[in-house]
């Protein structure tokens, strides 16, 4: 049996196609998924995320663990700002990506994949300093307002006080309101919020998006949405057997100062001092088709990596993915779809960022 | 509810087929099937000319979800495939039964047809999916 979010029944009566997600029962679409992802490029969307685990950690040491935890540095943090980080293992590999949010002195929250979760908590119970107080929170709802127009359609929910400091909320901040905790982040590319809010109260705002004009997005607008953000998604572009450093995600970490010793640190500095084997890279398929996850890719003749992410990518009309490649593989670059050869582009991820195509 | 016209033949495999005036099958995805993929993105077509057996692969369509093989129910020749998807595959989407057809065939068997589900025996398919 998989899990329902509060708004089960508003994905239910709008006519949401459900599908099974790490455990729990989540809309796919409404309709028509492209339609959603160009919802969100132009205008707004709202995501019902509420399947990824909201964890609280709270007392005095938070951030001492919290610092040999992550791989980025929540030193770094000043009150109601938010951090993007992985978790690693010993081997430097990835056990989760996370953001993180500090909410005051030693109050920190930290937003983990639904499909990691379990493990994730585990290993930080496993790691806890004592002292320290760990909450996985089933008692909240999480949704996310994006595009050009998301941060006005929320504004006008708010009463007065909370509107004007949504409108005054700088990226990547935080700020708790009347509403729940809205934090100026997301998973698209565009501008937008993620509101953190009590179960009971997350049909109510739902309803009240839907009637300024939102359109409801699921799961696989989110996935072509965060595809040409250039963002990766946990389990596909990296997991436990990769580092951030054959991720494209180098620029998460943390390495000043040099005394701190977070968890994998050791495992990544040995990785960088013999050499990175494999390098993140985004591609552009020339020609039809559509790139998806695992196909294998080729220089020379020779398979040099795979696509780790892949589809169709609206904004651009063509197909985009993520891929793994040695790191002395020389483009031109093919990959093989059903038996057969095609020529792909090598490009800097992102390929679209607040509705332009950069690629 | 997905359409299901009384007038076409169809597989398990969510083909339709119908009989032209001049003897060819045009073939295409139900309406059914289109909904089960979503937005389809890509459609790969067949060189006219090919020969196909009853139950191969003849063509690919790939949704934004995944790529499903799309099945020949009857043996014959592709005479004719919609170029048109090349450009515009959400017609498959639009208009699964009109301009969405996929490809036309000369059959080897001219009455190969009546070994196929007509929309009731199709219409207990579909339901039998959905419990």
């Amino acid at each position: 049996m998989h899990r329902h979010t509060p708004l089960h029944a508003r994905h239910r009566a709008l006519g949401a196609r459900m599908v099974p997600f790490a455990g729990w029962s989540m809309p796919l679409h409404y309709g028509s998924q492209i339609r959603e992802h160009r919802a969100v490029r132009a205008a707004a969307g709202m995501f019902d995320v509420s399947h990824m685990q909201i964890v609280d950690l709270e007392g005095v040491g938070a951030q001492v663990f919290l610092r040999r935890l992550l791989a980025n540095d929540v030193v770094r943090l000043e009150p109601g700002q938010a951090l993007y980080s992985c978790m690693l293992n010993p081997a430097g590999g990835v056990l989760d990506d996370l953001i993180c949010y500090l909410r005051g002195p030693d109050r920190y929250r930290l937003v983990v994949n639904a499909a990691t979760a379990e493990r994730d908590l585990a290993w930080m119970h496993d790691h806890l300093d004592p002292g320290l107080e760990l909450h996985a929170r089933a008692d909240l709802a999480m949704l996310a307002v994006q595009g050009p127009e998301a941060l006005t359609g929320v504004i006008g929910l708010l009463p007065p006080g909370d509107a004007a400091a949504l409108s005054g909320l700088r990226p990547f901040h935080a700020l708790e309101t009347s509403m729940g905790f809205i934090a100026r982040t997301g998973y698209t590319g565009e501008d937008g919020c993620e509101i953190i809010l009590p179960v009971e109260a997350a049909p109510a705002l739902w309803d009240a998006l839907l009637q300024a004009g939102v359109t409801p997005c699921g799961l696989g607008a989110r996935d072509s949405l965060r595809l040409e953000a250039g963002m990766n998604l946990y389990g596909n572009d990296m997991d436990e057997t990769t580092t951030p450093l054959e991720s494209g995600l180098a620029w998460t970490l943390s390495w000043k100062p040099r005394t701190r010793a977070f968890i994998g640190r050791p495992a990544l500095e040995r990785q960088q001092a013999v050499g990175v084997p494999r390098r993140q890279m985004g591609l552009v398929l020339e020609g039809k088709g559509v790139l998806r996850a695992h196909q294998p890719l080729y220089a020379a003749g020779q398979q040099v990596g795979e696509i780790t992410s892949g589809g169709f990518a609206p904004t651009l009309g063509t197909s985009i993915a993520l891929a793994r490649v040695a790191a002395d593989a020389v483009p031109p670059l093919e990959v093989e779809i059903r038996g057969r050869r095609h020529g792909v582009r090598a490009v800097k991820p992102p390929f679209v960022r607040h509705g332009r195509i950069l690629v | 509810m997905s359409e299901i016209p009384e007038d076409l033949r169809y597989a398990e495999s969510h083909e339709w087929l119908r009989e032209e005036a001049d003897g060819s099958l045009t073939l295409g995805i139900t309406d059914h099937a289109q909904e089960q993929l979503g937005d389809l993105v890509f459609v790969e077509l067949p060189e006219v000319g090919g020969d196909y057996a009853a139950g191969a692969e003849c063509a690919v369509v790939e949704s934004v979800k995944a790529a499903s093989d799309v099945y020949c129910p009857v043996a014959g020749r592709v005479v004719a495939v919609n170029e048109a998807l090349e450009d515009a595959p959400e017609l498959v989407n639009q208009s699964p039964y009109g301009q969405g057809w996929i490809l036309r065939l000369a059959p080897s068997d001219p009455t190969a047809l009546d070994g196929l589900l007509d929309a009731a025996g199709y219409t207990r398919v579909v339901a039998a999916e959905d419990t």
